[in-house]
Parts: structure tokens; C-alpha cells; sequence
């Protein structure tokens, strides 16, 4: 019998934070940016300069923290981690050891129907690094480039239990990490800027055992899709070295997307030793319960929440009112939709349909294209009153998607207005039977299907634009 | 006397009397530079035009009937770790030779604020890390009593410039006795404010937690007007403290009555040598007679100062100091294969000796498995150290001591062996550890040789420590000596 | 104070391999005399911190700031950045706008 494998995930979650300014001095945080144009003496770690916490960054940590259910420490502490790499301007890292701003929380994910609750071990802030920029390849390059623009940027670091049993359920919990990071609208969360980064510690174990395997670390997955990749790769490896009696090694290894592999990563640096102490420029800090009740207060409503309430209010599928919650820009899209069309699941049909297409067609979000929550309602009246057919809808909406026009305009320059006019289609029908007559005959000998091909031939005359369920019954009526 | 042994105090009521112009001040010190600086070698850099220009500025100033403040026009030396902005800033280390700042450090604007003369950058032991100045990469100053001995360090430079009149004021930084120690040596006043009264931005770092900047001066009331222009609230330090500090001046007043004076009993062992304990006993009679109380007191963890500080220093140091990578600033070594050939290669030959016995031995007191006994020990002891202090402040004003166990020691006397070198600062370590504010003053001469008293005080009573400085030397005469350098 | 016996101390507190490990954390390269060297000073002076061991610290407190102080933020603002050629203006190395540095591996 072949062995059955459970597979055990934790993540690592850098979330850069979307202050003005770095975490501890007053250079900005914008993304992009000539090179080594957002420093300052402070974040370029010239000799005798000192750190100050930015307060907004410690805000939105415990913002988050309190969104993920964690306890807030009421006593804190920053601490240098000790390592030499050129990105780092002091060759240390301010970050937390054994203090971290919270602890102790949980997310719930939805997979196939079923909700499990992910731990998270704890949320702590640090400073992000500068940016290596190589020629070639780090391994090809004769050289390297270094941008410190990056080096000081707030970044939010969320650990999870290693309590994911599936690539499918790593990529759940990122989507939801992401979802509910920008409802509290602490982050960008853009994979592809690295202002979202996400590192994977993997191991398998004997179904049934206690102990954990060996983990790797995998690092490198720039996308949801590359997270579950990269995975699936990794645990099959893993399944693979011990099926035929290997040991996996503890390593850190880098995803190859091109390839579709993991490799180790493998450097001539001795085991890691970071001598963590306390950061002696930075004070403690004992966190006032009130400022944590206030931010409590103020938390907005959560994916969870939020899909729940369209079930209720607006009687969604759970599944719809999920796909719709999972990103905040669209949810708000969906409400204002219904605000002008008060439909709220003909709205629902076509975001999480065309819509949806579209986006991912694209590639865009929704805010990166021009359609209008009002143009979209305008559309789905059209629709109800008959103005227009459901195919010719789906024409109209794709030009409104890359255009940003009303659908009336469409319509108008196109001449797209359905034909619902009795004495206009009476013509073409009567013509259509007459060329038809086998089919005509078949219909009449009961084959139903014989039907929906003359409806199709009245719609190629008309290029689509006549009334179809007025053509259905004109249809019958003729052919009885 | 010439200008340049005047004191600030007095140099501003003649500038503002219009007696005399900065400009002749000036001059008076940068001559005096001229003269003594080959023996001395106090200074690293000197800025002669810029200095000479600012003073032209005070003169205008005055020229224009503006107000001055009280430090306007005074020549002022900077210790080379303190940044100053478009002043090359060295640490006296090689792999900073060339570093050009392009910031100033906190200090060295409210200076600027305060229209003082910077006339150059004075010598050090290699980042702070030594008692002698035999540290710096670039040379040993001279002790101005006795060119063959050494300044006491690390701000050597700073206390030799002060005493040899090369300069009228000066900053040093303290991390365990590195004001005090050499102030001792020179027969000049230093003082140690209390950790968190001077901001620390642009002071390169060597122990974070322990680091300070404060004044030398010939007298107590110099060291007040410059304590009361460097010090105060920085945001930019996070570990400045908030609350305004008093106008020092305020506190030359002429009494003691009343003081209780506690004289450490541990500090007065067999470690310290007789002739300074004489002098340090002479002092006190001195204090008592003019209606001071004195008694002797116990600092039990007196001893463990030396190990403590020799963990805690060196583990913060050694963080401190990884950012010198011949990356961003200072020295690059040639000829590496790859990045982590670079880091060793420009740092093995970028420090010296003792920069690096130093990292080496903070990273080991950090590193996996030896935290806990040696770092989080010391860490403790440090609490035990500051405790003994806080008990002994519940019953005394001030403490008095000697700031070291010896005069002056001659050049080489100690470079072989750094656990003597280190016992050289047996007086001054733990002051550092609790945080407390020390200053050292002019008590006596030994053969010669001057030797200091150190007098501590309760977090933030820097006030009391310069009355009782102001009071001594109103009534003794060690300060106003000087050496001689024909 | 105690005067100290280093001459005493013949214990090893750190071997050549531990020197050796240290001095690549500390990014620092060690002929075979400098080895030597450390290795004999570091035991000097570990050996003299063995002293702390006479103290009974379980139920201290470390105290790694003097001051008693508490929650010193700073406002999110953002200010003045340096001009680039001021940034680059002390690198040993430099390529257009960045710092320029050894293969990494």
C-alpha cells in the first residue's frame, strides 16, 4: 500500500504598511522612485543617526492584529536582528524577538464549503530592506546595484500556525490575509510591487503522526497561483524524496517560476546566528488600552461580515456573496451597483460573471477600468425592459468596459436596439419558414430543437436584435 | 594671560563690552594651535578659515548692536565622533578616514545656533574604545603635564586641547569614563551628564545605552553655559529625555551647607593608589569644611562594573559597528572575489586592534548559547549596579571618588596587556551603567601630575554636581595651573 | 576593587574553532596569529567574567535602558529627503544612482 502523506503549511507574511513615511524617520514610502532618492541620513544607516517609531506604523499593526483576532502585548520592545547582506544599511534589522506587538490570533478560511480556523502566531513590525539590483542574475552577475529607497519602509510580519494542510488552503489563507488587510486599508497588497510577500515553511508527515517532518523554507512566489505551485511542487518533492527512502534536508529553497521547480538555495554563510538584543536607541513600549478599544472601535467591517450581510440583506449564495466580499474595491462596486439598480442579484450575475471575466481577461482591477456602478445599472434596465436582449447586453457591456461609455450610447451609434415591433418581425418570420420548411416540418412532427434554429435564423437576420421571446411566439403561432 | 586661557564666561563680558572682538580670540587660539600642536597632536582636523569666518559673523553681529548668546564667538573643539556636516568625521579609524557627513549632529546645530567658534576635530581612541588615545589609527596625543604620558581617553584630544589652551571649550563623549577619565589626566573639568540630558543624534555610536556627550572646560561655570546650550529634549533621540532641564548657571551658588556627601567605600581600596586617595581625602576636608557633611558608604557590586561593562559595551558595539562595510561611506578593501570577501576584507583591515577584540568579544557574548550567561547576566548585574547607587542616593547628595586610580600613565604603559588597560577605568564604568551624571574636577597634583576627584549625583542633578564643582574650585587653586609647554 | 589574576585563569572559556565561527558572524578575517591571539585575550577577559557568576540573579530584572521611558513616537510626516549626489557622495563605489558592490555569491 502506498503511504498517505499529510502535508503541513505555515506562511510568512511581510505586508509592507501604507504610511507617509518610513517606520523610523521621515523619508516617504512611495513606491517606484529614482534610485536612492527616498533616503534620508537615518534609513541609510550613516554613522550616529537614531530611530524614532513612526506611531501611524504601530496603529496599523494593532489594527491588523485586533482584524485577526490576536491578543495585544501591553508591554513591547524593539530588537536588532543581526546580519550582514548589502540591502540592509546597518547590517542589522530592527524587528521583535520575544516581544511582538500581538500574538495568538486566527483567521477562518472557506474551501469546498468547509470553514477551518487558522492560528496565527503573532504579528510584529520591522523595517524593510533596500533592493538588490543585479545585471544578470544574482549567480551571473559580475556585480551588484544597491537602492536603499526601499530600506526603512514599515513592514508588518504575520506568522501563521503551521495549521494549512494543503497548497489550496496556503492560497485560501493568503486571499483572505489579503482581503482583510485591504478592508483595513493598512497595505497595498500588491504581490507584484513586493508591497505583499509571502514566504512558506512545508513539511509532510505519515498520516496519523504527531511529530512534524523536516520543513523547508520556500521563498520567491510573487503570485497567489505561484504560492500554489510552488507549493504542490514542493510536497510532492518532499513525498518523493521519502518515498524512496530519502530524508528531506532542512533548507531554504527559491521557487523557479519559469521552470516550475524549487531549488535550494544553498550559500557559503554559516547557519544563522542574528543575536537578537534589545534595540537600545528605541524605548519600550507599554501599549494604552484605550488607544486599542478606540482603534477596535474604529475597525471597518470584515470580509466575513460583509459576505454574511449579502446573504441576508440581499439573499446571494454564500458562494457569490463570498467571491464578492473577497476583494473590497469590487464589494463596493456591488453596492453601488445596487444602489442604482435595486437587483441585488441580477448585479451579482454580472460582476461575478462578464464582469469578473473581463477583470481577470485583462488582468486589471476594478478600479483600473472605466465602467461606472450607474452605467452598469443603466445596462441591466435596458435589459429589463426589453430595449435590448441579454446577448446583445453582453456586446454593450464589453464596450463599456474598455470604453467607459453609457450603454444608451452604445446602442444608439450601433443601432443595437432590439426589434420588439410585431409587424417588422412578422415579415422575417414568415421568410424564415418559408426557407425552412424541412425544419418546419420536423417541428411540427414534435422535435423541439427544431424550434431554437429557426429562433437562430431570425436573430442572424436581424443581427441579433430582435426581441427573442417575441420571436419564440411568433414562431409557434405561425407554425400551428 | 593670553585669551586663549581665559574663560568663556569672562571672553563673552569682553566681547559684549565690546573689549575685544571674536575675531582676536580667535586668533589668540588658533596662534596657540600653531605653537603647541606638534607636541600635543590634539586635533585630527582643524578649521581654521571656517572658524576665523564665524567669528567674523559675532563680530558683525555685535557690530550691528544684536544681541549675542552666552557662547557666541568662544572657540569650541569637537571630538572626531561627533558629525559634523561637510567636516570630515573620523572616529580616528581608518575605515572612516575619508567620511564626509552629510548631516550635523544635534550638538553641533545648537552650537552653531549659539554662534560658537568650531576651531577642528579632536583626537580619540578609535571609536571611544580605549583610555589613552594609543587607540586612535592616526596618532597618540600628548598629556600637556607631561608630553611622555598619555591624555587618558578616549576624548584625549578634547581634554589636551582644553588644558594646553588650544581651545577654550570642548565635547568628548563619555561611555565609561571617556569625559572623566581624561579630564583627570589633563587637570580640566569633564562631565558626564546624565544619560538621556544630551541628545546622542550624530554622536557615532559605540555603546547605545551607555553613550553620552558632555563638556570640558578649565571651570565650572564654563562647563554650565555649555551644558546649558547642548543639552535638552532632541525628537530625534529617542532616548532624550523630555522634561527641560534648568538653567545650570543658576546653581554657582556659593554654599554647601548642608550637602551630605557619601565617599564609596569601594572606591577607596587597595586598587587606587595611596597619593590619590590623599588628595581625594585633602578635598574632602576641604568640602566638610566649608559645611558639608561626609561619610563613608557601600556600593556592594562595585566590582562587577568591570565585567559587566566589558559584556554590555562590547555586545552593543559590535552591532553598532557592522554597518562599516565599505558599502555606503569609508573604506572599501580591494581585491575581493565576492561581497562577503568585501565585508572581511575592509573590515579586518579597516579597525584596528582593539575595534576588534571588541566586536569579537560582543559577538560572542551575543551569539547562540552564550546569551543568557554572559549578555542577559550582565544585563542583570547592571540592575544590581544601579540599584546600590539609588540606595546610596536615598541618603547622600552626592558621592565623591577619585576618577581614577592613577595619575597619567606613560605612553605604551598598557597597550600590552587590555585587561590593565581596562582596569584603568575601575572608577568610572559603573557610573555609566546606572546612568547617572559624573563629573570630574581638578582635586591636586602628584609629582606633577594632575589628579581628579569625581563627583556623582542622582539622575538629572547635574546642577548640584557643578555647585559643588563651582564651591571647590572657588576655594582651592588647582584648576587655574597650568601646564608647561616651552 | 579586585585586582585581577589573569595568570591564574588556565581554563579554556573559547577554542580556536569558536574564534574562528565569531569571526564570520563579525565579518572579520583572522590570520593564524591573530587566532592565537584572540583566543588567549578572550580567555583572559572571559575568564574574568566568570566573576558575575558569584551573583545570584534569578530574580533580577535586566535592565537593558536606564531611563524609565516609555512610548517616544514621532508623527507620520514625511520630510526633506538628501540630494542623491549627497547620498552617493561617500560610496566607495558607484554606478549612476547606486551604490555599486562585489557578486553577491
Amino acid at each position: 500500500m502506498v503511504p498517505e502523506y499529510e502535508t503541513v503549511i505555515g506562511l510568512e507574511v511581510h505586508v509592507e504598511l501604507k504610511t507617509n513615511s518610513k517606520i523610523f524617520c521621515n523619508s516617504t514610502t512611495a513606491f517606484g522612485g529614482e534610485p536612492n532618492t527616498h533616503v534620508c541620513p537615518v534609513c541609510l544607516g550613516l554613522p550616529g543617526v537614531l530611530p524614532v517609531v513612526n506611531r501611524k506604523a504601530l496603529e496599523y499593526t494593532i489594527r491588523t492584529a485586533l482584524a485577526l483576532n490576536c491578543e495585544i502585548a501591553g508591554f513591547s520592545k524593539f530588537d536588532r536582528k543581526n546580519y550582514y547582506y548589502p540591502d540592509m544599511p546597518k547590517n542589522y534589522q530592527i524587528s521583535q524577538y520575544d516581544l511582538p506587538f500581538a500574538q495568538k490570533g486566527h483567521l477562518n478560511i472557506e474551501l469546498n464549503g468547509n470553514i477551518r480556523r487558522i492560528g496565527i502566531t503573532r504579528v510584529h513590525l520591522e523595517e524593510d530592506t533596500g533592493k538588490l539590483v543585479h545585471p544578470a542574475t544574482i549567480t551571473t552577475s559580475p556585480y551588484s546595484l544597491v537602492d536603499y529607497n526601499r530600506a526603512g519602509v514599515p513592514l508588518m510580519e504575520i506568522v501563521s500556525e503551521p495549521d494549512l494542510r494543503s497548497p489550496e488552503e496556503a492560497r485560501a489563507y493568503l486571499e483572505k490575509l489579503k482581503a482583510i488587510i485591504s478592508y483595513l486599508d493598512v497595505s497595498d497588497c500588491k504581490m507584484e510591487e513586493g508591497s505583499l510577500r509571502c514566504d512558506a515553511n512545508v513539511s509532510v508527515r505519515l498520516q496519523g503522526k504527531e511529530e512534524y517532518g523536516t520543513k523547508t523554507e520556500i521563498k520567491n512566489m510573487n503570485s497567489f497561483k505561484s504560492l500554489q505551485r510552488a507549493l504542490a511542487y514542493e510536497v510532492e518533492r518532499q513525498i518523493e524524496v521519502l518515498g524512496n527512502g530519502g530524508r528531506v534536508i532542512q533548507e531554504t529553497r527559491a521557487w523557479d517560476e519559469g521552470k516550475g521547480i524549487t531549488l535550494s538555495m544553498r550559500s557559503k554563510e554559516e547557519a544563522h546566528d542574528y543575536r537578537y538584543f534589545p534595540e537600545p536607541d528605541l524605548v519600550p513600549l507599554v501599549i494604552d488600552r484605550q488607544w486599542v478599544e478606540e482603534i477596535r472601535a474604529s475597525l471597518p467591517e470584515l470580509p466575513d461580515a460583509r459576505k454574511t450581510r449579502y446573504q441576508r440583506d440581499y439573499g446571494l449564495s454564500a458562494y457569490d456573496a463570498a467571491r464578492l466580499a473577497a476583494e473590497l474595491e469590487l464589494a463596493e462596486f456591488f453596492e453601488a451597483c445596487v444602489k442604482c439598480y435595486p437587483q441585488p442579484k441580477m448585479v451579482s450575475n454580472w460582476i461575478n460573471g462578464e464582469l469578473s471575466r473581463l477583470l481577470n481577461l485583462h488582468n486589471i482591477n476594478i478600479n483600473a477600468c472605466p465602467l461606472t456602478p450607474p452605467q452598469l445599472g443603466a445596462l441591466l434596465e435596458l435589459i429589463e425592459k426589453g430595449t435590448i436582449s441579454g446577448k446583445i447586453a453582453k456586446t454593450v457591456f464589453e464596450e463599456m468596459f474598455n470604453k467607459g461609455k453609457d450603454p444608451a450610447q452604445i446602442i444608439q451609434e450601433k443601432g443595437l436596439i432590439q426589434i420588439s415591433d410585431e409587424d417588422a418581425l412578422i415579415k422575417i418570420v414568415n421568410e424564415v419558414i418559408t426557407q425552412n420548411q424541412k425544419v418546419v416540418d420536423d417541428y411540427r412532427a414534435g422535435k423541439d430543437r427544431a424550434l431554437a434554429f429557426l429562433v437562430g435564423q431570425v436573430m442572424k437576420v436581424t443581427r441579433g436584435k430582435a426581441n427573442p421571446e417575441l420571436v419564440n411566439r411568433l414562431l409557434k403561432e405561425k407554425m400551428q | 594671560m593670553e585669551l586663549y586661557y581665559y574663560p568663556a564666561h569672562q571672553l563673552h563680558q569682553m566681547l559684549v563690552k565690546k573689549e575685544i572682538k571674536a575675531e582676536e580670540i580667535c586668533l589668540s587660539v588658533l596662534n596657540r594651535v600653531s605653537q603647541v600642536e606638534d607636541k600635543i597632536k590634539a586635533f585630527i582636523t582643524l578649521t581654521h578659515e571656517q572658524a576665523l569666518a564665524q567669528a567674523k559673523k559675532v563680530d558683525e553681529k555685535i557690530a550691528r548692536k544684536e544681541k549675542i548668546s552666552p557662547l557666541a564667538g568662544i572657540p569650541i573643539a569637537i571630538k572626531d565622533n561627533i558629525c559634523t556636516e561637510g567636516l570630515r568625521t573620523t572616529c580616528a579609524s581608518h575605515i572612516l578616514e575619508n567620511f564626509i557627513p552629510p548631516y550635523n549632529a544635534t550638538v553641533i546645530n545648537l552650537l552653531n545656533q549659539a554662534d560658537a567658534v568650531i576651531i577642528g576635530k579632536t583626537n580619540l581612541d578609535e571609536f571611544a574604545m580605549g583610555s589613552s588615545t594609543e587607540n586612535s589609527a592616526f596618532f597618540t596625543t600628548a598629556n600637556p603635564w607631561d608630553l611622555a604620558r598619555v591624555p587618558g581617553g578616549s576624548s584625549g584630544g578634547s581634554a589636551a586641547a582644553v588644558a594646553a589652551g588650544e581651545t577654550i571649550l570642548a565635547l568628548g563623549s563619555d561611555t565609561g569614563g571617556s569625559i572623566r577619565q581624561p579630564a583627570a589626566f589633563c587637570g580640566v573639568l569633564g562631565l558626564k551628564p546624565t544619560y538621556g540630558l544630551v541628545s546622542r543624534f550624530g554622536l557615532v555610536a559605540f555603546a547605545s545605552s551607555l553613550d553620552q556627550i558632555g563638556p570640558f572646560a578649565r571651570n565650572a561655570e564654563d562647563l554650565a553655559w555649555l551644558l546649558n546650550v547642548i543639552s535638552g529634549h532632541d525628537p530625534l533621540d529617542s532616548t532624550s529625555r523630555v522634561e527641560a532641564p534648568p538653567d545650570y548657571t543658576g546653581f554657582l551658588v556659593d554654599h554647601v551647607r548642608g550637602l551630605r556627601i557619601g565617599v564609596p567605600r569601594e572606591y577607596m581600596l587597595e586598587g587606587i593608589d595611596v597619593q590619590v586617595k590623599q588628595v581625594i581625602n585633602q578635598a574632602l576636608a576641604k568640602l566638610t569644611a566649608l559645611g558639608a557633611t561626609a561619610e563613608e558608604v557601600s556600593l556592594p557590586h562595585s566590582k562587577y562594573a568591570l565585567p559587566t561593562y566589558y559584556l554590555i559595551a562590547p555586545a552593543e558595539a559590535s552591532s553598532n559597528l557592522a554597518r562599516y562595510d565599505g558599502v555606503r561611506y569609508g573604506f572599501r578593501a580591494g581585491n575581493a572575489v565576492d561581497m562577503i570577501d568585501m565585508f572581511k576584507k575592509t573590515r579586518s583591515q579597516g579597525f584596528g586592534e582593539e575595534v576588534k577584540r571588541r566586536i569579537m568579544l560582543g559577538t560572542y557574548a551575543l551569539s547562540a548559547g552564550y546569551y543568557d550567561a554572559y549578555y542577559l547576566k550582565a544585563l542583570k548585574v547592571r540592575t544590581l549596579i544601579k540599584q546600590d547607587f539609588e540606595k546610596a542616593f536615598s541618603s547622600f547628595d552626592v558621592l565623591v571618588s577619585p576618577v581614577t586610580p592613577t595619575p597619567a600613565f606613560k605612553k605604551g604603559e598598557k597597550t600590552g596587556d587590555p585587561l590593565q588597560m581596562y582596569m584603568s577605568d575601575i572608577c568610572t564604568l559603573a557610573i555609566n551603567l546606572a546612568g547617572i551624571p559624573g563629573i570630574a574636577i581638578p582635586a591636586g597634583f602628584i609629582n606633577g601630575l594632575p589628579v581628579g576627584m569625581q563627583l556623582l549625583g542622582k539622575p538629572f542633578s547635574e546642577g548640584i554636581l557643578l555647585q559643588v564643582a563651582h564651591i571647590f574650585e572657588q576655594n582651592t587653586d588647582f584648576h587655574l595651573k597650568k601646564p608647561d609647554l616651552k | 576593587m579586585d585586582t585581577m589574576t589573569t595568570k591564574e585563569t588556565k581554563k579554556q572559556v573559547i577554542t580556536t574553532s569558536q574564534v574562528e565561527h565569531v569571526a564570520l558572524l563579525a565579518r572579520l578575517e583572522l590570520n593564524e596569529a591573530e587566532k592565537d591571539i584572540y583566543v588567549n585575550q578572550l580567555n583572559n577577559i572571559l575568564a574574568y567574567m566568570q566573576m558575575l557568576n558569584e551573583l545570584n540573579t534569578e530574580n533580577v530584572t535586566p535592565t537593558a535602558h536606564v531611563l524609565p521611558l516609555y512610548n517616544v513616537f514621532r508623527q507620520d510626516e514625511v520630510g526633506r529627503h538628501m540630494p542623491v549626489e549627497k547620498v552617493l557622495a561617500n560610496a566607495p563605489e558607484k554606478e549612476e544612482q547606486f551604490f555599486k558592490v562585489p557578486r553577491i555569491v
